[in-house]
């Protein structure tokens, strides 16, 4: 009698220590992959630029098209007048080409670019601090775009409204390898923190490190 | 600190305003309102809820006409560096989510909102009622979010604001600076909103440190006062009045 209540209470526990396990799986699978997957809504850029094939045709690298203006504010995407100049009229067979010069040129709209990089109200970044100041160039934080040849799917987070390569693609943070898989404020403090960084000193009272209104507004 | 970086001597950015020049015309908190994106109600008489990053008080000397005098005192966010200007300041000290800050670089005591989470132990803290909560999330007249300014973040309700010595426009001449080779920020380059609007030339504006700048010269004024030196918050907000019954009320001097 005692060793058939042994064996039940046995495979109860079995049971138990199975279900336990499943659950974690499960809501390891859903926290990690489903989860992640639903947060973010999937957009495509209104028109695939071909950023190799443009880098071939100008002489000034990103900054022929993404440049520093006179005041010392960052232009961005370009503007339509700056295309403008050799898209007046179809030039190729490119079917992307045909609808920005059908859809933008000659209406005369601005081509409504999504922005990957597009930080919070909260935060100034000041480009020409980065490229003139610190003499850093563009591939450290935004990697080889200018080496792509279409324009990858414009992912935002369906609770704060932010591109996904804020945060990036990981959402543990764990397992970044360049400069540029995110930009969040940890990112930022990578090299605003770093010793070796002499333009970043101790400014701040509260924190001994770089004051808080360097890149806040 | 390492001074022998090369950004140069620290500055102290803070204001002279001569009393005698004010004449309580306001455009000072209306530009610094427009310039800052500070929330409004419909009902701005209630000064407990309202807010206002720059205020207007107005000082009387208590006697009887035809003996009584009015003056006109602004009052901004002191930048308080407390003493020896090693930033303790009475905000900075209290603040327990380092939402508020003291730059040893510019000397201006910085809010960030997205930090803050609204404990107004700050609040409690300033003597000089500079700091102001947000009761409520903004609400602006239909179209006018068109119209603020972007280089200035809103704040949501919950957290404290404060005026900011327009730290933004600091930001954008230093980019300004960066770009042209240089480091350093010029006087004329970096003015608060309040020092251009008024049109009396009543509020100036600069570096205390820099002998070059017109605040240098203003604060050595002999009618030179600043509010409630006797805490020694060591304000970087000076006035200057000729008249006496003015200076002894900056320090709550009963006459």
């Amino acid at each position: 009698m005692d060793a058939l209540d042994d064996e039940k209470k046995n495979t109860s526990k079995g049971f138990g220590i199975l279900f336990f396990i499943i659950g974690v799986i499960m809501s390891l699978i859903i926290g990690w992959i489903i989860f992640p997957k639903l947060l973010y809504s999937k957009k495509n850029q209104p028109i695939d630029f071909n950023h190799k094939l443009h880098m071939a045709s100008v002489d000034n690298g990103c900054a022929s098209c993404h440049f520093l203006r006179k005041d010392g504010s960052f232009s961005g995407s370009p503007k339509l007048s700056e295309c403008i100049g050799c898209h007046s009229q179809v030039q190729g067979q490119d079917p992307e080409e045909l609808k920005f010069v059908e859809q933008y040129v000659s209406k005369n709209r601005e081509v409504p670019w999504l922005i990957y990089s597009k930080q919070p109200a909260c935060v100034f970044f000041s480009h020409a601090a980065h490229i003139k100041g610190a003499k850093m160039d563009c591939v450290t934080c935004h990697g080889y775009i200018g080496e792509s040849t279409s324009l990858k799917v414009y992912e935002q987070n369906r609770i704060s409204g932010y591109s996904r390569d804020i945060w990036g693609k990981d959402i543990s943070g764990i397992l970044k390898k360049n400069s540029w898989d995110s930009m969040k404020m940890d990112d930022c403090a990578v090299c605003h923190e770093s010793k070796s960084n002499k333009s970043a000193r101790e400014k701040s009272v509260q924190t001994q490190k770089e004051g808080c209104f360097v890149c806040h507004k | 600190m390492s001074e022998a970086s090369n950004h140069g001597a620290s500055k102290m950015y803070g204001m002279v305003i001569d009393l005698d020049k004010c004449t309580g015309c306001g455009a000072c908190m209306v530009a610094c309102m427009a310039e800052n994106n500070v929330p409004f109600k419909e009902d701005e008489s209630d000064k407990l809820k309202s807010i206002t990053w720059l205020r207007l008080y107005k000082l009387n000397n208590g006697k009887p006409f035809p003996d009584v005098q009015i003056c006109y005192l602004p009052r901004p966010c002191m930048h308080c560096g407390g003493e020896g200007n090693h930033g303790h300041s009475p905000c900075v000290s209290v603040c327990p989510a380092t939402a508020t800050d003291y730059d040893l670089e510019t000397g201006i005591v910085s809010q960030i909102y997205t930090r803050c989470f609204g404990c107004r132990y700050c609040m409690a803290a300033c003597p000089y009622h500079a700091r102001y909560f947000n009761w409520w999330d903004p609400v602006w007249p239909e179209g006018m979010e068109r119209y603020l300014n972007p280089n200035v973040s809103v704040r949501m309700r919950g957290v404290v604001e404060k005026c900011s010595f327009c730290y933004h426009r600091y930001q954008i001449a230093k980019n300004n600076a960066y770009n042209n080779g240089s480091r350093e920020v010029l006087e004329h380059e970096y003015q608060t909103a309040c020092t251009q609007a008024c049109p009396a030339g009543s509020i100036t504006f600069g570096d205390l440190n820099n002998p070059k700048h017109e605040v240098y010269k203003l604060k050595q004024n002999k009618n030179a006062f600043r509010l409630l030196e006797k805490l020694k918050t060591n304000p970087k907000v000076y006035y200057i009045s000729k008249l006496e019954w003015v200076r002894k009320l900056g320090d709550n001097y009963r006459s």
